[in-house]
């Protein structure tokens, strides 16, 4: 549970006082970002990196949307697709790979302001929704 | 150091055919790479193949001979009749192998590739949560790029017009009727901005290459093609690759890039000196980027060479003249060595009807694909 709510896999994810934040790694090398946590570093081939939370806030810098229903390993349920994927770039940290909230093109513009929440993508055995996260647009 | 040729080319009809294993497949066309070169399967000191859903290429030899010539599996993706050919190459250049044969084929199942994360050492979630889709990586990648560049998406419609125009006129290729650019357009969005007709679908096929000394290349075929230079990179850190569940803010450039520069190195050749390229093109965004990427003009420009028909079959720089992978589908472990069995085709005047005018002396192949690798090719005749 993060948040209160049940997630994909909690070890993605870190509590903070302004809401669920994702988990990653930086190399105490050479500073570089990865997520979700990894033992190596892409950068330097150094292997001392340790945990950080990334930042909750960033800005939308690519996007597309879901046409199809996906084969397995998707685990979605209808009633949460359409879904868009998204690339959000979290400053001085890393791009990361996530859902959106919203699929309208006509809402998506690169360089908008977003924020992480926790979504439901799937509902589980007994029709509770499972969560994963992603970005929605706020107001700069 | 020995330079290495081309001397025999064969393949098997790309697209779907039913009852038909992707092995039959593969076994037809080495034999009419054989046949091409006058060969047999018993003159073949090694080989290299691989496919990545119809089976080991080094079982092939139950059906073509067990000759006890050592044939070594790859597997590298999109890339991997690619890393076969170089690996031939590399076989011998060395001077460890006079004569070989590499061999890629495949057989996929309906629909988008769904691949298992744990392949690629990503969490189950990743797949879960339907973020493991090859189509929106390449949705997102191409989003990106017009932005950067500026460019409008007219292009991705147009390449797509131009791929099942080359394949209306190609026999091998798996879509062979010409689609108007109001219905490339019209077709369902699969991801943003590319609609279903902007993509090539995984498909079935085979091809095979016998390769040789150059200095004996004429003692099996009078028109042999000169494989001048090949080189394969994987991604550096900074790039933007498929299934990336974050990329860094640094930028580097893709595999591509690093990759094309070094076989046009190798083989002492300019990128303004092709004649005939075959380029990855997995949907129309891709062929765009790689224009750019393989060097063979600058990043923007593709807008007024594609609108202008420059790489129309009769323009002044032809690109996937064979259809590509959008008219020919993409049965991953043949798909690289598509490309090059059609540029031996055009470098010896055999294309027929999609045949590039003005004797083409030089072409360039490259392929690119998950998790980030690319493969190109330079060839002259």
């Amino acid at each position: 549970m993060i948040a209160g709510r049940t997630t994909v896999d909690d070890a993605l994810f870190v509590e903070t006082p302004e809401g669920p934040a994702l988990r990653g790694s930086r190399c105490a090398g050479c500073g570089a970002h990865t997520f979700p946590v990894q033992d190596g570093c892409p950068r330097c081939t150094g292997s001392s990196m340790v945990d950080v939370t990334l930042a909750r806030t960033g800005t939308l810098w690519s996007w597309t949307s879901q046409g199809f229903t996906p084969k397995a390993p998707y685990t979605g349920t209808a009633a949460y697709e359409p879904y868009a994927v998204a690339y959000v770039e979290l400053p001085g940290q890393l791009i990361v790979e996530t859902r959106l909230v919203e699929t309208d093109p006509e809402k998506l513009e690169i360089g908008m302001p977003m924020e992480l929440v926790l979504t439901p993508f799937r509902d589980d055995g007994s029709g509770e929704p499972v969560h994963t996260f992603a970005f929605v647009g706020v107001s700069s | 150091m020995s330079e290495v040729a081309i001397v025999g080319i064969g393949m098997h009809r790309f697209g779907r055919t039913e009852g038909v294993s992707g092995r039959a497949q593969a076994v037809h066309a080495a034999r009419a790479a054989l046949a091409d070169a006058g060969l047999r399967f018993s003159d073949m000191r090694f080989g290299f193949g691989g496919s990545h859903s119809a089976g080991d290429a080094d079982t092939l030899v139950s059906e073509l001979g067990l000759t006890g010539l050592p044939f070594i599996n790859v597997a590298n993706g999109c890339a991997t009749g690619g890393s076969a050919l170089i690996a031939a190459d590399a076989a011998i250049r060395s001077g460890q192998h006079d004569v070989g044969i590499v061999i890629g084929f495949d057989k996929h199942p309906r629909g988008a590739f769904n691949t298992d994360p744990a392949v690629h050492g990503i969490g189950p979630w990743y797949g879960e949560t339907g973020m493991m889709i090859t189509t929106q990586f390449f949705g997102m990648k191409i989003q990106r790029y017009l932005h950067e560049h500026d460019l409008k998406p007219g292009a991705l419609t147009t390449i797509a017009e131009k791929a099942f125009r080359n394949g209306a006129r190609n026999p091998m290729a798996w879509r062979r009727t010409a689609i108007p650019a109001a219905e490339i357009e019209a077709a369902p969005m699969i991801s943003h901005p590319l609609t279903q007709y902007m993509y090539c679908s995984p498909a079935e096929g085979a091809v095979a290459l016998v390769l040789c000394r150059a200095d004996k290349a004429r003692e099996y075929t009078d028109r042999p093609v000169f494989l001048q230079g090949a080189a394969f990179r994987s991604r550096r850190y900074g790039s933007f690759e498929v299934f990336s569940p974050w990329l860094a803010t640094d930028r580097a450039d893709s595999p591509t890039v690093e990759a094309s520069a070094a076989a046009f190195a190798a083989a002492g050749i300019a990128p303004s000196e092709v004649d005939v390229a075959q380029i990855q093109d997995t949907e129309t965004g891709a062929e765009l980027m790689h224009m750019a990427e393989t060097g063979l003009c600058a990043h923007g420009e593709q807008e007024d060479l594609i609108a202008s028909g420059a790489t129309a079959i009769e323009g002044r720089l032809p690109v996937n003249t064979d259809g590509g992978c959008i008219a020919n589908g993409e049965p991953i472990g043949a798909s690289g060595l598509r490309q090059v069995y059609e540029n031996v085709l055009q470098l010896r005047g055999d294309a027929g009807e999609h045949q590039v005018p003005g004797d083409p002396r030089v072409g360039f192949t490259h392929v690119y694909g998950a998790p980030g690798i690319s493969a190109c090719t330079v060839l002259t005749r």
